[in-house]
């Protein structure tokens, strides 16, 4: 087999491998975000937690 | 500290302990070998040392998640956190009685496998030796292993995943010291005192990180 | 005490809060910096001709180095955040070495098989028992159990704390590994393997190798940044998620608190 499909072979895995990383790491980032979308527009807030009478989660 | 060396003594040689587990199993390691590799005795005697340091690694690893989960079930472990003696004394100590117990019977038992595997004295004797001055070493990366997986229900395996790497030097040094004494050219010292280093360096990191495991696995 | 203070303002300062903030502001660039890098890095690597003796496959080092020695940096990362985790508790390092995790073993295994390409055509073997490729598989392993070591427990400060002592005794054992694989591999040095070249690396290809290592250093902190936002995204939407569930568990509760 000559050099070129080594190479090619290479570049290929070492992008693959990359890709697949940015994908999984964007991918998980939009799902992520879309939770807490979902939750804040549950009204579940990060802020009420701190609160110490949570009147948000009677409603 | 004495009376815990005994107690994990007993603990150990006592009904179901690791102890005879852990030598049987050496043997069957290493006499399966040669249903893999073939009754070839030239090349038998020629791995030798390298099978029953391997069946030592693996049998070492295998008593290593009791070493203190029993301790966790039955609450001692909480008295041993609350002492006034340093954590990492009472790991120490906990560690050598782990050895006796495990690590002792496969050093006693190498000799025998080493007959059944062909090796002639001088490597039966060196192998013996590297054992002997390795296996604590093993005990002691272990420890960390089995401290960090303490609250893992079923952390054996993963113990041994854990734990093998760092092992690799152990067994590079043990193999290489075992082989320079029967092999001419190749001097027995060096690897052998840099097993010595590697032991008594582990003796200090492992019971260090195994105590600061413990205090962060309970809460 | 005003160390105390000045700790406490520290960690103020790298709350997670903060971090998202900065994060979301940084990202874009870095990204955009990743990209020409490896569109700079790419071109350069693809422009320059090959070496005398090693004919073209000496462009697969551009690929294989860089991605080698992020596989050391990122424990070293990883290893400087388990301090951070010990010494300082600090929730931001938690994070930290355990996304540091997956990228790490990602890249080792580029330097794998990018390796063990490059050994096919130059050994004529995928895989020789070689010093550095050992060294490095070994490593490999060390991510993949710290890996799963996380993955294992559920409390996610306890998982970090315990990873970070097992993060600490590998960094301090990886020298030791290091020069026990040397060892080893000089006793057992088959006759056949080419030594590499060394350190005498002609100029030419220097510059396109440093241009590949950076573009491969920005993309390791590019991703390594996001995910350490995805994971602090991860743990509020938990924790918000139990805080709901225990409102939705108060309700029925609260007839028993008027009862008493």
């Amino acid at each position: 087999m000559s050099h070129t499909f080594y190479i090619a072979m290479s570049y290929g895995i070492a992008g693959l491998v990359s890709l697949c990383l940015i994908g999984w790491v964007w991918l998980d980032g939009r799902a992520r975000r879309r939770e807490l979308a979902q939750l804040e527009a549950a009204g579940i807030r990060r802020r009420s937690a701190t609160s110490p009478a949570p009147e948000g989660g009677k409603a | 500290m004495a009376a815990l060396l005994l107690r994990d003594l007993k603990l150990s040689v006592r009904a179901g302990g690791g102890a005879l587990i852990g030598v049987l199993f050496f043997i069957t390691v290493v006499a399966v070998i040669p249903f893999g590799v073939g009754p070839d005795l030239n090349l038998l005697s020629r791995i030798g040392p390298a099978i029953v340091w391997i069946g030592a690694l693996l049998s070492a690893l295998l008593g290593l998640d009791r070493m203190f989960q029993t301790e966790r079930e039955d609450g001692s472990l909480d008295l041993m956190l609350m002492q006034e003696h340093p954590l990492v004394l009472t790991v120490l100590v906990k560690c050598l009685a782990h050895w006796i117990g495990n690590g002792l019977p496969l050093v006693i038992a190498s000799p025998l496998l080493g007959l059944f595997m062909n090796m002639d004295e001088v490597a039966i004797g060196a192998t013996m030796l590297t054992l002997l001055v390795g296996t604590p070493a093993l005990t002691f990366i272990g420890a960390v292993g089995a401290a960090v997986a303490v609250t893992l229900p079923r952390g054996g395996l993963l113990v041994s995943i854990l734990v093998l790497p760092l092992a690799v030097p152990v067994l590079i040094f043990g193999v290489s010291a075992s082989y320079a004494a029967v092999e001419d050219p190749a001097p027995f010292l060096p690897p052998f005192l840099i097993l010595v280093a590697i032991t008594m360096f582990f003796a200090v990191l492992g019971p260090l990180g195994a105590a600061l495991a413990l205090r962060n696995a309970d809460d | 005490m005003s160390e105390s203070l000045a700790i406490t303002k520290l960690s103020d300062l790298a709350n997670p809060t903060r971090f998202l903030g900065l994060a979301s502001r940084v990202l874009p660039w870095l990204s955009a910096v990743t990209a020409i890098l490896f569109a700079a890095g790419l071109y350069l690597s693809f422009a320059g001709e090959g070496d005398y003796q090693q004919g073209l496959t000496v462009r697969i080092m551009y690929v294989h180095v860089p991605a080698a020695w992020l596989s050391m940096m990122c424990y070293t990362v990883m290893a400087l955040s388990a301090i951070g985790t010990l010494v300082w508790r600090h929730p931001l390092a938690d994070v930290a070495h355990k996304t540091a995790a997956p990228l790490g073993a990602a890249f080792t295994l580029i330097a794998l098989a990018t390796g063990s390409l490059w050994g096919k055509p130059m050994w004529g073997t995928w895989w020789v028992w070689d010093a550095r490729l050992t060294s490095v598989f070994v490593l490999f392993l060390m991510y993949l159990g710290l890996i799963a070591l996380n993955r294992a427990m559920d409390d996610p400060g306890k998982a970090a704390r315990l990873c970070a002592i097992l993060i600490l005794v590998g960094f301090v054992n990886i020298p030791i590994i290091k020069f026990s694989v040397d060892w080893w591999n000089t006793l057992h040095q088959p006759a056949s393997v080419i030594r590499m070249g060394g350190s005498s690396i002609d100029g030419s290809f220097l510059r396109p190798l440093l241009v590949m290592a950076l573009a491969f250093t920005m993309l390791f902190f590019t991703l390594h940044i996001a995910a350490m936002r995805n994971e602090i995204w991860r743990r509020r939407v938990s924790a918000q998620r139990r805080m709901a569930a225990r409102m939705a568990g108060d309700k029925p509760g609260l007839t028993t608190e008027m009862s008493t």
